[in-house]
């Protein structure tokens, strides 16, 4: 299509500009805002953020549509211009620098491939741009081929391909640029749900091969926890908690985490015991609910309980013990093959009623497990109930 | 034109229940040849070897206008007019309503309603209207009409077509697409170039050609603006009275034949993008 070749100074953040040093970040914005001005509104896209991505690192933005987090990404990339704020590529500021001129690529949610270029053409696009020799680019884009598995699919035009495919493509035209960042805007979200998880172990496969910074876009808790080193949950333009997927899942920094990532099971209630870091409040006539927390009597707190961490029993458990106990009934039962999904209506007294999730692995054997109207009593320990901050 | 609509009709169901008449297939066939039988008819005349003056009754087959095409001189100069006419208005055309085109669908500026309307009074205002409007304008501004008068107002109305089709494409084009040639590492013009034109060459294609079609086509604004200049269209009109040569068959001939290859030239290119 275009043999010729045009030389451009090299991009801005450049491995070649800062030598790379492991404690340079990535990626840093500093104070970063955006704020969009639809007629006379002005609507903040992006609050003021800080965040720093370190080179290798698998980093996630995680947040419903409209959080921000596509804003965030396209500042990165130089798509959107932040209103306030420093964006930084191992440690040069990029500010102001034109997409062209940096050193990231992205993979776009629609891929973007040039559907009149064949794949190879598409993959060679970058490096074309950068003045690489032909034979060289011959030789990297055969590579990406590989790495990807679409080897002998150069000459293919990518409207002839399948989806994931077509995904597979979009992956090797940014990696073959050896970008310091790779961008990746919700790259599954056209896909099914099997080839998207075989994706997601494909691209963390890659990514540890490659050994490139990935900022992954998604709005897929699942996703986000089965890759990322890190994930920032963002919310209405803020990011709400930033952390190792772990520690996000077990310990949510707000009720908005908590229920963004996986199902949360809320109870809140007085603090009615507490004695030797072991807080309690009644749940209902019979029901206790017990935490690992400080709180004094009197206090009001709330907790979270992840619903693979309750156990699930047809008559009041024996003892006493430190654990929660909350009776309540089934009201609904999904069964899922390796694990069955109950809903339970639990009474919390004063406040009326609430609903608890229960997931349990069907590892026993053939027992149907309780039914639909049964009385079952829900139990789990006191470090399983996670105290919401206040 | 016809090639496109000879293969965008509908094709016959595979399988007919048997004593049912499949009507849509008649129906396709009449449209079909309806549509085709005044071209036959002008090819057929082509070949027409006529004793006097007028080209009406079969009189058997000959070569002989063929060979003789170009008898008449003037005739000749009317087609290469027509010809030169027409290709500068797709060049321009082509080129100015690209642009307008790109400019309406990508962006949002102030004008644009304006413009909208401006296209489409230029396209919907009767042609005589336009013809006398283009006169007084060159009279007024002391412009001697002629061949470069007859390019103006041919580029002025066909303009418009270009720019919608152009529109169209660019609507449907996705804008990551140019975001992604950028993120490679393209430059503005670069991205351009290898991106956004030739995503939109289908549409400028199509658009030029409807453009020199218009303006092969034209008689009635042709007829005010054109001076001494005479075109093909305007040199028919003038004989009808005293016997139209068969030399027009053949030129009209000539100019279909052009005309379906640049159709299919267009469709087997389209065909090749994918």
């Amino acid at each position: 299509m275009d043999s010729m070749t045009e030389s451009a100074p090299a991009p801005v953040g450049a491995a070649e500009e800062a030598p790379p040093s492991a404690d340079v970040p990535a990626i840093a914005l500093e104070g970063v805002a955006k704020t969009f001005r639809t007629g006379r509104e002005e609507v903040a896209a992006v609050a003021r953020t800080d965040l720093e991505i370190a080179q290798g690192e698998f980093f996630s933005l995680l947040g419903p549509s409209g959080c921000g987090k596509t804003t965030t990404m396209r500042m990165v990339a130089g798509f959107e211009d932040p209103t306030e704020g420093t964006v930084r590529l191992k440690g040069a500021d990029v500010t102001r620098v034109a997409p062209d001129r940096r050193d990231v690529n992205m993979v776009f949610q629609s891929y973007a491939l040039f559907p009149h270029m064949t794949v190879f053409d598409n993959i060679a696009f970058g490096l074309r741009r950068k003045g690489v020799p032909r034979d060289e680019v011959r030789r990297r884009v055969g590579e990406m081929l590989e790495l990807v598995e679409l080897s002998g699919r150069g000459r293919t035009k990518p409207g002839r391909m399948s989806g994931g495919q077509q995904q597979r493509v979009a992956l090797a035209r940014a990696l073959v640029n050896r970008p310091s960042a790779l961008l990746l805007d919700e790259p599954l979200g056209a896909l099914d749900l099997k080839l998207r998880q075989a994706m997601q172990i494909e691209l963390k496969r890659i990514q540890r091969d490659v050994g490139i910074t990935f900022v992954y876009v998604t709005h897929d808790q699942g996703e986000a926890l089965t890759m990322s080193d890190r994930i920032a949950v963002m919310n209405k333009g803020a990011v709400e908690q930033l952390g190792p997927p772990r520690e996000i899942y077990e310990r949510p920094a707000s009720r908005f985490v908590a229920g963004f990532i996986g199902t949360s099971n809320l109870l809140s209630g007085t603090v009615s015991d507490a004695s030797g870091g072991l807080a309690a409040f009644p749940a209902g006539e019979e029901g206790t609910v017990r935490a690992a927390t400080g709180a004094a009597v009197g206090e009001t707190v709330e907790i979270t309980v992840r619903p693979e961490k309750i156990a699930l029993h047809t008559a009041r458990p024996d003892g006493a013990g430190t654990r929660s106990r909350v009776p309540g009934t089934v009201s609904e039962v999904v069964y899922l093959g390796s694990a069955t999904h109950y809903t339970v209506a639990v009474d919390t007294g004063a406040q009326g009623g609430t609903e608890l999730t229960v997931y349990t692995q069907n590892s026993a054997g053939t027992d149907d497990g309780p039914a639909r109207g049964d009385r079952v009593w829900l139990e789990w320990g006191p470090e399983h109930s996670y105290v919401l901050p206040a | 034109m016809t090639a496109t609509s000879a293969m965008s009709a509908p094709t016959a169901p595979a399988r007919r229940a048997r004593r049912r008449i499949d009507w849509g297939k008649y129906v396709t066939w009449a449209v079909i040849v309806w549509l085709l039988s005044p071209i036959a008819f002008m090819i057929v005349f082509s070949f027409n070897d006529i004793k006097g003056r007028h080209n009406v009754a079969w009189q058997g087959f000959t070569l002989h206008w063929y060979r003789d095409a170009f008898a008449y001189p003037d005739l000749t100069q009317a087609l290469v007019n027509s010809l030169l006419i027409a290709v500068l208005t797709m060049a321009a055309a082509g080129v100015l309503g690209g642009l307008l085109g790109l400019a309406l669908g990508r962006y949002t500026f102030r004008g644009q309603g304006a413009t909208d309307l401006v296209m489409f009074s230029a396209i919907s205002a009767p042609e005589v209207v336009m013809g006398a409007g283009l006169l007084s304008m060159f009279l007024t501004m002391n412009i001697a009409t002629g061949f470069w008068t007859i390019v103006i107002s041919h580029v002025m109305f066909s303009v418009s077509f270009v720019a919608i089709t152009v529109r169209a494409r660019v609507l449907a084009l996705d804008p990551s697409l140019e975001e992604a040639a950028r993120d490679l590492g393209a430059s503005a013009w670069t991205t351009f170039r290898l991106v956004t034109l030739p995503m939109l060459a289908p549409a400028l294609m199509a658009g030029g050609l409807i453009a020199f079609v218009l303006s092969i086509d034209d008689y009635i604004i042709t007829t005010f603006v054109s001076g001494n200049t005479t075109t093909f269209p305007l040199w028919i009109w003038g004989t009808t009275r005293v016997g139209t040569p068969p030399q027009v068959n053949v030129m009209g001939t000539l100019i279909f034949a052009v005309g379906v290859l640049l159709a299919v030239v267009n469709a087997v290119m389209a065909r090749r993008r994918g």
